[in-house]
């Protein structure tokens, strides 16, 4: 091959690979996003239906249930607003407690029954998980302005 | 009145810092000795009053000085002495103590090790270091003070995280942070070069060493990490695709992109460009990380934003690295052009092509770590990227490095025929196909993922011998010992990384494949399954430990009438946080990992028990240690040592600015 049909095929290569790399890239992205809302707006039906996607808040005082089995765990998150009931199964993290804050991913029943498949707590005592903590802002902001 | 002079040596070392970082690079632009020869002395002074500043805060931990707000905050009378120790890099302000004391140990390894480098690139290199100094060492006392008292003093600490009471967790940040600040030499090499205007194949020569140590501490670090999180997190995953964990991760892409095009430069003399740019990525992304990890914009950007001066300063040290070396850059980059020409068939090419994938795969993470931040910091809306978007990316980018990566072996630089690479490494990869599909079938597991991750295996094992037979096969004549002996170390460097790989890749097939999990309730006495073994929980009883209180359980393993191991996860509850954890109890095979871990009690009595499957995922951790062994090799080659001894003017670089 001559220098120059050489340097433009190996242009043209890396060009190509490029192209497909960040196409491949973007779709991934666009296919693997998940959304995150609070209970106040899934209840409003903004949140995806068959999709998986991400509930923040508190863990509702005495909503936490063991199933027979002991395994299966029904609880409820709340942004003191509004409460989603959530279905677990697994191991729940250690600083998951009532009153504390989660966040659980997972995806929504037509029953209006959220199942979960992860749920994430917080590293430690202090910690909130911030998307636990926007949950609980919105709800208390939405409140003000109800009340003014 | 000891944490106070830990304050003050700080305060000495930057002073020092900005010295070794003005005087040496004024001397090299003016071509003044004297100038010059401040570099050293500066670099060992600066380190000596970092290392002291480093030892009044360890003391202050040993002493349980609570008066000092950092050690209130990560330490306790009840902590056992080594965990106060580690607990000086347990969080933000020690972990910056940590940065500049590893940064002035790398700065007085360079003034040792490269001692035989031309005055005036020397100078160049330590002055560059210095401003690196510069900015960490004011970004710890302007933000970031470790020896902050606490007026009045208290009585008792918070005790350290009790995840971070790990073995674990002593070793992992500074292996991390000795990778992470070594590519800060890469760095200070390239930009030497970039000011002196002269970059040819001795300065890749002496820059290849210290950016191959960088990567081995590098890929030991994040293998050290890895194995933390496995075994503490108690649920037995070894990667998460996490923020701080890509935060390490995208160094070593492009830290092992730089290790290869170091190569091509030392020995053809191409890719200075490419080479130059990627140092200087390599280290950006180090500093980067530094700042995911370690300003809190993880764990809520809005937080962040209300106490923003850690994360502006970072950030404007990041902005001012990135932008004065790419001006830099564009500003020498004319006389860079040239160097060894090559044909399109060559290793020169392959290389460049696993260049510039692993920079893509590099930057497809960056785009996944970053972006949920930005939607946030800008209120667009919150997301996450999880895991499947990473490996939905990852594993088709890194197919063709790893299949051209053991291919490029058997290519000739500069130009090679077709034909001739396709007689040599078709029947490897033809078998490798057929290899990677019978295994599957034999596990029982037909996925696309698990048929191309053996067979990728496959050709790195096939691959790995084809390439010894035939460089053994280049000295007919010769003793197999004498001709063991004659490869040079840097060849089994680049061996041992690469079969590392695919022992890598088999590790972490198996497991994405083979592992299983229960999760069940059980009573004293009562037994569970999993992959044909039988946990018996015999009993749980209370074993406090010093700083927790702790249910402690009894599990026997037996594979049908075998014994094959007693288990003892337990429960603890650290006092200082009020914290739970759950410590996992493993039985560590070469072929399978059992996995135990305890969950919580039941109102009736019974406990939850996790427990999990790995086959093979030692593999994985094997896999890094050979690579990490090979990078060891690599850098300890002879011909380094050979330029070490040679007197320096052969090589010295000509003043030209």
């Amino acid at each position: 091959m001559k220098p120059r049909s050489k340097r433009l095929a190996l242009i043209a290569g890396a060009v190509g690979l490029l192209v497909g790399a960040v196409a491949l890239v973007l779709t991934a992205f666009q296919q693997n996003l998940v959304f995150f809302h609070t209970p106040t707006e899934v209840l409003e039906g903004k949140a995806p239906s068959g999709r998986t996607f991400r509930i923040g808040g508190m863990v509702e005082q005495g909503s936490i249930r063991r199933a027979a089995d002991g395994i299966t765990v029904h609880f409820a998150i709340t942004d003191t607003a509004k409460v989603i009931p959530v279905t677990y199964q697994g191991t729940l993290p250690d600083l998951f407690k009532e009153g504390k804050g989660a966040v659980v991913q997972g995806k929504l029943g037509p029953d209006g029954q959220f199942t979960a498949s992860e749920v994430l707590a917080k590293h430690d005592e202090n910690y909130m998980p911030p998307e636990a903590q926007y949950s609980l802002d919105q709800a208390r902001k939405t409140g003000e302005t109800m009340s003014q | 009145m000891i944490p106070e002079l830990g304050h003050f040596a700080l305060i000495l070392a930057l002073v020092i810092a900005l010295v070794q970082a003005v005087l040496p690079l004024v001397g090299a632009h003016r071509n003044r000795a004297a100038l010059m020869a401040v570099a050293r002395p500066a670099a060992q002074g600066q380190f000596l009053f970092v290392a002291f500043a480093f030892g009044c805060l360890t003391w202050a931990f040993v002493q349980n000085d609570f008066s000092v707000q950092y050690v209130a905050m990560h330490s306790n009378t009840a902590t056992p002495l080594y965990y106060r120790i580690t607990g000086v890099w347990g969080s933000h302000e020690g972990s910056l103590l940590l940065w500049a004391l590893t940064l002035s140990m790398w700065t007085v390894a360079v003034t040792i090790f490269s001692r035989n480098l031309p005055e005036v690139f020397m100078a160049r290199v330590l002055g560059v270091l210095g401003w690196v100094s510069v900015g960490f060492l004011s970004f710890t006392l302007v933000t970031s003070n470790p020896f902050e008292r606490l007026l009045p003093g208290v009585a008792e600490g918070r005790d350290l995280n009790p995840l971070l009471q790990d073995p674990g967790m002593i070793i992992h940040p500074p292996l991390l942070y000795m990778g992470y600040v070594g590519f800060s030499v890469a760095f200070a090499f390239a930009i030497a070069a970039l000011l002196s205007g002269r970059m040819d194949a001795a300065w890749a020569r002496w820059s290849r060493p210290w950016t191959t140590v960088a990567w081995v501490f590098l890929t030991a670090g994040i293998a050290v990490g890895s194995g933390w999180a496995y075994y503490e997190l108690g649920w037995g995953g070894w990667w998460f695709w996490d923020p701080v964990e890509n935060a390490s991760f995208m160094p070593w892409l492009l830290g092992t992109a730089l290790v290869h095009s170091l190569a091509v430069t030392e020995k053809r003399g191409a890719f200075r460009s490419w080479t130059v740019l990627l140092a200087i990525g390599a280290f950006s992304l180090s500093l980067l990380g530094t700042f995911l990890v370690r300003s809190g914009v993880l764990t809520s950007v809005h937080a962040f934003a209300t106490d923003p001066r850690r994360g502006l300063f970072i950030l404007a040290l990041l902005v001012l690295v990135i932008g004065v070396s790419l001006v830099l850059y564009a500003w020498r980059a004319p006389t860079l052009s040239g160097g060894g020409s090559f044909k399109l068939v060559s290793r020169d090419t392959v290389l460049l092509g696993n260049n510039v994938l692993l920079s893509v795969v590099s930057a497809s993470v960056l785009l996944g770590t970053l972006y949920p931040l930005f939607l946030d910091a800008l209120n667009l809306g919150k997301i996450s990227v999880g895991p499947p978007y990473f490996q939905s990316v990852f594993v088709p980018l890194m197919t063709p490095v790893v299949i051209l990566m053991m291919i490029g072996p058997f290519v000739r630089w500069k130009g090679d025929d077709m034909r001739r690479i396709m007689r040599t490494v078709a029947p490897g990869i033809g078998a490798s196909a057929v290899i990677g599909l019978a295994v599957a079938f034999l596990v029982g597991h037909v996925t696309w993922r698990t048929v191309l991750g053996l067979a990728l295996a496959a050709w790195v094992v096939i691959g790995s011998v084809q390439l010894l037979w035939r460089r053994l096969a280049e000295r007919p004549g010769a003793a197999a010992a004498a001709r063991l002996r004659g490869i040079p170390r840097a060849w089994w460097g680049m061996w041992l990384a690469h079969l590392g790989i695919g022992v890598f890749i088999i590790g972490v097939t198996m497991v994405g494949s083979l592992d299983s999990t229960i999760n069940v309730k059980m009573h004293q006495g009562q037994t569970a399954q999993i992959a044909g073994y039988t946990l018996t929980l015999r009993d749980v009883v209370e074993a406090p430990g010093p700083n927790y209180a702790a249910a402690r359980a009894t599990l026997e393993v037996t594979r049908g009438s075998t014994p094959v191991a007693t288990l003892h996860p337990e429960k603890r509850f650290y006092h200082a946080q009020q914290m739970p954890m759950t410590e996992a109890s493993l039985d560590i095979g070469p072929f399978r990992d059992v996995y135990v871990s305890l969950g919580e009690q039941l109102e009736d009595g019974a406990w939850i028990v996790s427990a999990y499957h790995k086959p093979f995922i030692s593999w994985i951790w094997l896999g890094c240690i050979l690579m990490a062994i090979g990078g060891v090799f690599a850098a300890s080659d002879s011909r380094y040592r050979r330029l070490a001894e040679r007197s320096a003017p052969a090589g010295a670089v000509r003043q030209t600015s």
